[in-house]
């Protein structure tokens, strides 16, 4: 498993166990999942629905404490959530009594009003929803509504930005727009990304590397490298052989 | 809709009337009276400016009562449903204090505060108090966790996070709660009044029956309470939509 | 929403225990501290209780009481039930009869007194008629949202199925409105007991409405007074953990959240 020299590291996971109980059943939920992201890398978490991968994500971010093991972002270990590493919910994570202004500029609460201003500008700009700046969260498309979530996480500058299936509330072609709009923003804004996923065409469309998971209790059985520059054409050989190999990781036919 | 929709429901009360009319009418003891007898008795009230007068006390004793109980129940709510172990610890005493009508603290009432405004004032807070506090716990643990833990995210302090996610959060919730409290409270006002004060709306039932068996008034008291608590009611319902529409929340 | 750390299971014992044992403490001392006279302690009460027991009116005024909310509730639901249905599956009839309804509904069931009075004398008929009027109301709306809030895909699918109207109602309308209707139905319960603690206070001489009134009216015995409230409180939370039991069955199960 390739791993990063220690000051290239933002984040480590080592060892990460979860057990849920409930009612006096215990669940194992994650496995000695050891990952490393290196910094402004762009990580995918792979895994089918339900395997525990949202689980390992909340951990990293600090919302859960790990049943064993610890992570640590620029060395420190994680035990609370933090304006540094802002999670990104699917679009019902906005505030409905908000206008998008409101939301974008929600984190924004220690600086004058001078600079807020400009920082909600810009980045009401940056997510392409000029015009939409008093507009209820309700009167906004499912996509315009992601949009604003991650507008509003940007706006504090994070090191970190934890999405978990961000469009999975979305229609497949919308995902394809908010997909290249994602990796536009991270060019431009170079944090860490941790990107949850259970669509394997997503992540090798997105990811720098792939952690795909096994199921629960789930570990991470396998990190692709996805080396394809972007942007990368979905029909080119090197693609189509990265995503078989994941298919086949995850005993799944290539035919339907 | 079209006209002739419009026009079923008065239709409907129209024969409603009629048949009121014609039983009372046939009856042969002519105490209750007819639709006639009450609009009547209406404007008898309204030329002895009792109608107003009377109208006004109970509308006084409801605000009062409802706006202490509101003041008390729905921080004491925020608080409970956001502590899990308060909720455990409470519930089984507001469970049991729940049931008991208001009106069963009438003696009670009348021990502490004697005959009068102040013990009504009180049933009508001991009516409301149960019904908001629980409407606001439950307002609070319906909030979905998602705000929570984006205010927790970007750093809030616990005291923003009370007023800048959770208070946002559950006023729609909470906004019905009220309505239908203010509802109940109407119902107390009535019953309390006729027993234990005299003026208002409940006390003109009472006294028009006991001093002369004025059916016509009685009945006139129970048309005007119903007008003014479906008034009450609508008005609450208009305050609803003008939040939520602002709010929409009604997208869930 | 709940504050974030998950409690353990002993704690769903010891933190009411705890709270009602202060409750009872504080209460206890506040009647020693006033010096009252006349209020009674913990203790007053619970003798009171036992008084009441021992002279076997407990029972027989609570089952008065119960007795008078079988009757006007079964009433309510028997007749609520099919009007509310019907209003529910009819929109248009519902808009016929909503204003008249509305209005009916704000009048207090105790306003209701002399009307029912001159109508059904003083005694159990006048009780049995106000607990009927003021259960039927939110029976009939809740049967009627009910029915309204069952989503046209399960009209359609049942369509497509071939049912006629009736085994529409029957199988698919009604068990899809279940969960509303119960939440109703438990609604109305807790407010028909209210309004005959109510009406026995007011216009029958039996009952543990009656019995609060009475106490406090022959003798000033405030001990007997909180003790019949104990004894409503306790009563009417009964009927409704029963009426939550109902929510468990599996047929209804699926319509209600958790902790609902």
């Amino acid at each position: 498993m390739p791993s990063f020299p220690v000051e290239q590291t933002k984040l480590s996971a080592e060892h990460i166990g979860m057990v849920f109980t409930r009612d006096g059943k215990s669940t194992n939920v994650l496995s000695d999942v050891n990952l490393t992201v290196g910094r402004g890398e762009f990580l995918c978490i792979l895994g089918p629905s339900g395997c525990g991968k949202s689980t390992l994500l909340n951990t990293m971010a600090g919302f859960l404490s790990p049943s064993s093991g610890e992570v640590r972002i620029d060395g420190e270990v994680v035990r609370s959530p933090d304006p540094r590493r802002i999670f990104v919910f699917q679009e019902r994570g906005v505030f409905p009594w908000l206008t998008v202004e409101g939301n974008v500029g929600f984190g924004l609460f220690r600086l004058s009003r001078a600079e807020r201003a400009q920082r909600i500008a810009h980045y009401v700009q940056l997510v392409g929803l000029e015009g939409f700046e008093k507009a209820y969260p309700a009167e906004l498309s499912g996509g315009m509504k992601q949009r604003l979530e991650v507008a509003r996480a940007l706006a504090v500058n994070p090191d970190m930005l934890f999405l978990d299936e961000p469009f999975g509330a979305l229609d497949s072609i919308t995902r394809l727009t908010m997909r290249r709009e994602l990796l536009r923003i991270w060019e431009a804004e170079k944090n860490t990304i941790i990107f949850v996923t259970h669509d394997i065409d997503e992540a090798v469309q997105l990811a720098d590397r792939v952690a795909v998971m096994t199921d629960r209790p789930a570990t991470i059985q396998q990190i692709v490298e996805i080396d394809i520059p972007h942007p990368r054409d979905m029909g080119s050989p090197r693609y189509l052989e990265l995503r078989h190999g994941i298919f086949d990781q995850l005993g799944l036919a290539h035919k339907v | 809709m079209s006209l002739l929709a419009r026009l079923r429901p008065i239709a409907f009360i129209a024969a409603l009337l009629v048949l009121w009319q014609i039983a009372v009418s046939m009856s042969p003891v002519h105490i209750l009276p007819g639709p006639w007898g009450v609009v009547g008795a209406i404007v008898e009230l309204i030329q002895h400016g009792l109608l107003v007068k009377y109208a006004v006390a109970s509308l006084f004793r409801v605000s009062w009562g409802f706006a202490l109980a509101a003041l008390l129940a729905i921080p004491l709510g925020l608080t409970i449903g956001w502590f899990s172990r308060a909720e455990m610890a409470l519930n089984p005493l507001i469970q049991i204090l729940r049931p008991i009508s208001p009106l069963a603290w009438i003696p009670i009432a009348i021990l502490w505060f004697g005959v009068g405004d102040l013990a009504s004032l009180f049933l009508i807070f001991v009516g409301c108090f149960f019904p908001l506090l629980l409407t606001t716990i439950s307002a609070v643990q319906s909030v979905p966790a998602v705000y929570v833990n984006a205010g927790r995210n970007f750093g809030l302090s616990p005291a923003a996070l009370v007023y800048r996610v959770l208070y946002p959060a559950v006023i729609p919730q909470l906004i019905v709660g009220l309505r239908i409290t203010l509802g109940i409270a109407w119902l107390v006002v009535v019953a309390a009044e006729m027993i234990a004060v005299n003026s208002g709306l409940g006390f003109l039932i009472v006294d028009a029956r006991n001093a002369g068996n004025r059916y016509d008034l009685v009945v006139a008291g129970m048309v005007i309470i119903g007008l003014i608590g479906l008034s009450i009611d609508l008005g609450m319902r208009s305050l609803e939509r003008i939040k939520s529409l602002r709010w929409s929340y009604s997208e869930e | 929403m709940k504050s974030l750390v998950e409690p353990a299971k002993w704690e769903r014992f010891v933190w009411p225990a705890l709270a009602c044992a202060l409750f009872l403490a504080l209460w206890h001392f506040l009647v020693i501290w006033s010096g009252t006279k006349v209020f009674p302690s913990p203790h007053d009460v619970e003798e009171g209780v036992a008084e009441l027991a021992t002279k076997s009116l407990l029972s027989r005024y609570a089952g008065d009481s119960l007795r008078r909310v079988a009757l006007g509730y079964g009433t309510a639901i028997a007749l609520g039930i099919p009007i509310g249905l019907t209003l529910g599956w009819y929109p248009a009839a519902n808009r016929v009869v909503n204003p008249v309804f509305q209005m009916l509904r704000f009048i207090s069931p105790i306003a209701w007194i002399p009307v029912s009075i001159l109508l059904f004398g003083v005694g159990d008929t006048t009780a049995i008629f106000l607990i009927f009027l003021a259960a039927f109301f939110p029976i009939v709306v809740a049967c009627a949202d009910g029915v309204s809030n069952v989503p046209v895909m399960y009209r359609q699918a049942g369509r497509n199925f071939g049912l006629s109207a009736g085994r529409l109602l029957r199988r698919v309308i009604f068990p899809a409105a279940l969960p509303q209707i119960i939440i109703g139905l438990r609604i109305a319960l807790g407010i028909a007991w209210l309004v005959v603690v109510a009406a026995e206070m007011i216009a029958v001489d039996s009952g543990l409405g009656y019995l609060v009134i009475d106490a406090r009216n022959s003798g000033k015995r405030y001990d007997l007074v909180v003790a019949a409230m104990l004894m409503i409180g306790i009563i009417g939370l009964a009927l409704d953990l029963l009426f939550r039991r109902l929510k468990d069955f599996k047929s209804v199960r699926w319509g209600f959240r958790d902790g609902a």
